[in-house]
């Protein structure tokens, strides 16, 4: 058992060390990022000043909260459709559009939808130049696939039984989703949407292919900076991100375990009450 | 009664049909169009290729007619030019390296999280996670400065008289392979320690009873019942590594050469977007086998979890 214990320890280090290190180098007083010239918070001030910097991240937020919010919608359909149709026609195809998009690199899919669009324009004129609009639709694209692989195996691992029951107690499909499916979902649904947000506000190479003039992302701008070697000013953006992230996973887990421990008590109550 | 059949019928059609013709058209339909523009010239023009149909004028009497030109040029290019062969077939020696280093880290981590206490699993997976979270690019960026020359490494190989201080591994294929599999291990752990949790510790205790040894049950028993999981995580790693940018970008050196940078170049620096059509083609034509593979383990999972 020891050497495991080591080996997941290492792993640990492995993953958390590079992380600790950006941190601590972010409160650094040098410009020479790795060498420890004293305790400062000034690289946070610049960083506050850095108006590009700041344009971009708008920007990126922007269009991750709102392709997360249509990934969320085409990806609930879509895991509802694998885990609950059975074999419907072009279930093959379907399947297969779902899963590519995970595994394909982000090169082609960035490359791919850049010609797409720039055919639409020609064909109809539509869209016009490319942008917010273009990043945001190829970002929906390929994150509607993580989200419908979440809410499918959320789904997968619940039986339809109650979905039946209101079935035969004459409710219509559309009510049946919206009282039973989506609450029993919501837990996939929030983190399809976290994991849509987050992947949408970390692509660079996607973006880079679908922007146009003016709509510089986040990391695009953080690429073009550290092509360059290391910043302090991007150390003091990596802990913020990671803070950030850091209390939104521990906020979501938090309602996430105490909703489940409500819902396991309701069931208890219901189940005591008959 | 079939009013109501005919109501669940046409409901499923919209929820099937909305997010089917959303990937179409985003997925499935650009791919073609690559397809197509990789058989075109590139031209000084907006946009920067040929048409493939074209009508044009005949001989006296005969009216328009459709012309289509196949240009193979960007294909024998590929060939002719050392630099793709190279870019390629270094891309695959980077992407195997690290997707075995990713399986040498990973799974002793997935076995002994798989074989702790069932009730702090759930949250030394979490810490496995975690990172994903954070940002990718943050992430790569990390270990610039840990591996360039006077950085942290190097400055701690130093201290202990192990190395000089100008020591770097920044920039040279090492570093790619560190990075990707420190980007890449939690798509690994993840369907290990998904077959490895399943996996029923009585069929150990039954080898060791029938006299096997620890190791020969593991190499017996546990490796082959997670063969799912370990082909399942390599090709998670192995097939986005293939084509993978930001990291031999940043890490690498200038002679690292993989095909997703070159497919940048072709674009962004050369312009010549048949060309990299017929890069990104080719690309697709090696990653076809393991994506299919991907998609038969994938289905057969989805196949179980119903």
């Amino acid at each position: 058992m020891r050497p495991l214990s080591l080996a997941l320890w290492f792993g640990y280090a492995f993953l958390y060390v590079p992380i600790a290190l950006l941190i601590l180098y972010s409160f650094n007083e040098s410009r020479l990022v790795t060498v420890w010239g004293g305790f400062s918070t000034r690289w946070y001030g610049e960083l506050l000043h850095n108006e590009q910097l700041l344009d971009s991240a708008w920007l990126s937020i922007q269009i991750a909260a709102l392709s997360a919010t249509l990934a969320v919608a085409l990806g609930t359909l879509a895991g509802l459709a694998l885990a609950r149709f059975g074999r419907f026609r072009g279930r093959t195809l379907f399947g297969g559009l779902i899963s590519a998009p995970l595994v394909m690199p982000e090169v082609i899919i960035g490359l791919s939808l850049l010609l797409l669009f720039v055919a639409m324009e020609q064909w109809i004129g539509w869209p016009d130049g490319r942008g917010m609009t273009t990043i945001t639709i190829a970002h929906t694209t390929f994150t509607t696939a993580y989200v419908a692989v979440i809410v499918q195996s959320r789904l997968a691992g619940m039986d339809g039984s109650l979905e039946e029951a209101a079935m035969d107690l004459g409710a219509r499909p559309a009510k049946v989703f919206f009282v039973i499916t989506l609450p029993l979902i919501a837990p996939a649904i929030v983190a399809g949407w976290l994991l849509a947000f987050t992947l949408s506000l970390d692509d660079v190479v996607v973006a880079s292919f679908v922007s146009g003039p003016g709509s510089t992302t986040l990391p695009m701008t953080i690429l073009s900076s550290v092509r360059f070697g290391v910043s302090p000013q991007i150390n003091a953006l990596a802990t913020i991100i990671v803070l950030v992230v850091a209390t939104g996973i521990f906020v979501a887990s938090l309602l996430l375990s105490r909703r489940e421990r409500q819902r396991r008590r309701d069931e208890q109550m219901a189940l005591q009450g008959g | 009664m079939s009013g109501v059949r005919r109501l669940v019928r046409s409901g499923r059609a919209l929820v099937t049909g909305v997010p089917y013709l959303w990937l179409m058209l985003f997925f499935l339909v650009p791919f073609l169009i690559v397809l197509r523009i990789s058989f075109s010239e590139a031209i000084m023009a907006q946009p920067p290729y040929t048409p493939l149909l074209d009508w044009v004028q005949g001989e006296e009497g005969e009216g328009l007619k459709l012309l289509l030109t196949l240009n193979l040029g960007s294909y024998l290019r590929l060939f002719q030019d050392d630099l793709y062969v190279v870019a390629y077939l270094s891309s695959l020696r980077v992407a195997a390296v690290s997707t075995l280093l990713c399986l040498a880290v990973g799974y002793p981590m997935a076995y002994a999280i798989a074989r702790a206490r069932p009730e702090r699993r759930g949250a030394l997976m979490m810490l496995v996670i975690l990172p994903f979270w954070t940002s990718f690019l943050i992430r790569v960026y990390a270990w610039i400065g840990i591996l360039k020359a006077n950085g942290t490494l190097a400055n701690l190989l130093a201290s202990i008289g192990l190395a000089d201080p100008s020591f770097e591994l920044l920039y040279s294929d090492v570093a790619v392979y560190i990075g990707i599999t420190y980007s890449y291990l939690p798509f690994m752990i993840l369907p290990l320690y998904a077959s490895l949790e399943k996996l029923d510790p009585t069929l150990l205790e039954a080898a060791a009873d029938l006299g096997a040894r620890p190791w020969e049950a593991f190499l017996r028993v546990t490796l082959p019942l997670s063969l799912p999981g370990i082909i399942a995580g390599s090709l998670l790693v192995f097939i986005p590594a293939v084509g993978e940018f930001v990291i031999p970008e940043l890490l690498g050196g200038p002679d690292t050469l993989m095909i997703g940078r070159v497919l940048w170049n072709e674009f962004f620096s050369n312009r010549d977007w048949p060309v990299a059509s017929a890069v990104a083609i080719a690309l697709l034509l090696f990653l076809v086998v393991p994506i299919m593979v991907f998609q038969v383990v994938q289905g057969r999972q989805q196949e179980a979890g119903r």
